[in-house]
């Protein structure tokens, strides 16, 4: 059978035991609600303006970068798995792979994008 | 019907709602809420195929990295522009659905005679490791070492577009 | 087989006879049973948890001279069962701006992506949980899920703080992930698997000794995946009051501080697993599998405890210096230890045991040894800009 039937159930409880907890909590708890206990917090002063910032430009940049990363360790994992069978040929195939997209970093670095300005 | 088979139809099912979600969805996180919603769906079919490492590369890459950037790029806008308010579709959808119609129905022709369709893929031999397997296939000669260097230009390409972008913002 | 060498496979067997013998389908009856068994565990998993918020404010309060929750109870062992009535008993509420469904799943999605990480956890030779070949991938698709709870958690309550905490704790997360998956090679290239069941039954050296450095990596990269203090900005109470989770109260709150916490105590053990064998401890783990899930269970706790005494000794880091460090420092790195980790690999695959190690751990310190001086070489060129810029500020006045 399928290994990740298993998987599945682990999802399956690990969503029943918060689901089962927080209904608790909805069952047990008193229901006074009124619109002061339902406002925004804000420091206790009211909310001014609406609940959302300006985002910054940068964070998108960084989540750019860590995709390039992401996407290249993930290409890793099977390298480094067959890696004790195989010759130096083929480690150092993977070691340019890595150099070359360290090269990238460095010339993200070099043109100032993983400054935070 | 197996076990397997009922799987599929409702994990099937979740994710091409969650599909018709993406682009019905008014608003924006929404739509990328949904979008996860779709990609985890096609993580579960490849666990259903036995391809494990696809699954979780699914799950890492698509949900983990594109699916926060995703985010990311509709948090840049401001929240009345996230929230879609025009009408959800202009008069020539019945093209569309047409289309899409048609396309549905030439590849399943297609796919219906060509053998493969239909045929049982045969059992993986006793103690094969796919993981293994698609590591040698990267890095030996005969296999693909030679897309798998230029996946990582690709990967730099795309790394120094960004900065490019970024920099001409500036 | 007897009952005391496999007590998991017997109580098993017995159980699906007994659901089999009320004419269940085989096959759903072994589902059935694989079922309850995911729940026990969980719950036990959930009492962990519990005893964990008394461990962890009993720990910061002898960090900071105090003697923590002692009235409950002995030593305050009551305390956080009393904190659970409280939770449970407290008023679900939704403020009013925010975005229903997403922020009700916030929190449970984020408990559930730190107990499924439990499903790839070998507890012993005999719970090897789900043998995954894909084992390390998996924890860090787990995680994923995770941040992606924090940014819907943020994003719905339609709070400022709550908004800047996400993105800069999703920030961080993201970042951070680069050298824990980078370092995740290490193990991978050693064990020749992805599987953390192989990882650990391949350590007859614990890996530590032949990278340190890797676990140093990972451990520093872990915490950052935690949110934890130094790299807590989600939470940031001087500035952003709690982050993410502001607007959440209630049970919903605790979901989130469980798993935290569960989450720490996790990585603990992935920390042991990894670097420091897992279950194994000379044989020890042979004998019972009592021993072998009290030796995990330990190397865990004392994980865990590293992650405490990092938080309640290090001061808070800011963004910009938070991500500089991961990406201009840990990143490069830790690809330069792969790198390094791999030639060496290939060049000792013949060598005595005794040379493979003694090697490892060698290139492991002078890759250490080079980035400590590279980094204090650049440390020194900047006081040296920065106060060479005010000897001219001087010259001008």
């Amino acid at each position: 059978m399928n290994e990740w039937i298993y998987v599945g159930l682990f999802f399956i409880v690990g969503l029943i035991i918060p689901v089962g907890a927080i209904g608790v909590a909805l069952i047990l708890g008193p229901k006074k609600s009124n619109p002061v206990k339902r406002s925004t917090y804000e420091c206790g002063i009211e909310p001014v303006g609406e609940g959302w910032v300006q985002f910054k430009a940068q964070y998108y940049i960084f989540a750019l970068v860590f995709l390039v990363f992401d996407v290249e360790t993930v290409f890793l994992f099977p390298w480094a798995v067959r890696l004790g069978q195989l010759g130096l040929f083929a480690v150092v195939e993977g070691v340019i792979f890595i150099l070359i997209l360290v090269a990238g970093l460095v010339y993200a670095w070099r043109k100032g994008m993983l400054e935070w300005v | 019907m197996t076990t397997e088979q009922i799987i599929f139809l409702i994990v099937g099912a979740v994710t091409l709602l969650s599909a018709l979600m993406v682009v019905t969805a008014r608003d924006l996180v929404h739509a990328a809420l949904w979008l996860v919603a779709t990609l985890f769906g096609v993580a579960v079919v490849y666990t259903l195929l036995n391809a494990g490492f696809l699954a979780v590369v699914q799950v890492v890459v698509y949900i983990g990295a594109i699916a926060i950037l995703f985010i990311f790029a509709v948090m840049l806008t401001r929240r009345q522009t996230s929230k879609d308010t025009g009408p959800a579709v202009n008069k020539n959808w019945w093209l569309g659905a047409l289309l899409a119609a048609l396309t549905f129905a030439g590849l399943f022709s297609l796919l219906q005679g060509w053998s493969g369709f239909s045929k049982t893929a045969s059992a993986f031999p006793s103690g094969f490791d796919a993981v293994n397997e698609l590591g040698l296939a990267l890095v030996s000669p005969t296999g693909y070492v030679l897309p798998f260097e230029v996946a990582s230009v690709l990967l730099v390409a795309a790394l120094v577009g960004a900065v490019y972008l970024a920099f001409n913002k500036k | 087989m007897s009952f005391w060498n496999d007590p998991l496979k017997a109580a098993a067997d017995w159980l699906t006879g007994v659901f089999v013998g009320w004419g269940m389908n085989e096959v759903a009856a072994h589902v059935l049973v694989v079922f309850l068994g995911v729940f026990v565990l969980i719950m036990i998993l959930m009492v962990i948890d519990i005893l964990l918020v008394w461990i962890e404010r009993k720990v910061v309060a002898r960090f900071q001279d105090r003697i923590g929750p002692n009235r409950l109870g002995p030593f305050g062992l009551i305390q956080p069962f009393a904190d659970i009535i409280k939770l449970l008993i407290k008023e679900d509420t939704t403020p009013d701006g925010a975005d229903k469904v997403v922020y009700n799943l916030a929190p449970m999605l984020s408990m559930m992506s730190v107990l499924i990480l439990w499903a790839v956890v070998p507890l012993a030779p005999v719970m090897t949980g789900v043998d995954l070949n894909t084992g390390l991938l998996f924890i860090i698709a787990a995680g994923s899920i995770g941040t992606l709870s924090i940014i819907m958690g943020g994003w719905s309550s339609n709070n400022k703080f709550s908004v800047i905490g996400a993105f800069r704790q999703v920030a961080v997360m993201i970042s951070f992930e680069v050298p824990m998956l980078a370092v995740m090679l290490i193990p991978t290239i050693f064990a020749g698997s992805m599987g953390v069941n192989a990882i650990i039954q391949s350590q007859d050296i614990w890996y530590v000794w032949l990278s340190p450095l890797a676990a140093v990596i990972f451990m520093i990269a872990a915490i950052a995946e935690l949110g934890r203090a130094p790299f807590d900005l989600s939470e940031g109470e001087s500035e952003l009051v709690s982050g993410f989770n502001i607007e959440y109260s209630g049970m919903k709150f605790g979901m989130f501080y469980a798993g935290e916490l569960l989450h720490a105590f996790t990585f603990g053990g992935f920390w042991g697993i990894l670097f420091f064998g897992g279950y194994r401890f000379f044989g020890l783990e042979n004998v019972s599998f009592i021993f072998a899930i009290l030796i995990l269970l330990v190397k865990a706790m004392i994980g865990y405890w590293i992650i405490m005494w990092v938080k309640y000794t290090m001061m808070r880091i800011r963004i910009d210096h938070m991500l500089a460090f991961n990406w201009k420092f840990l990143t490069p790195l830790a690809f330069a230890l792969v790198i390094v980790t791999a030639l060496m690999n290939a060049l000792m695959q013949g060598a005595p045991a005794w040379l493979y190690v003694a090697g490892m751990f060698l290139s492991n310190i002078v890759v250490a040894w080079a980035a400590l001086e590279i980094v204090r070489a650049a440390g020194r060129r900047e006081r040296e800009r920065v106060e060479g810029v005010k000897v001219v500020e001087a010259a001008h006045h």
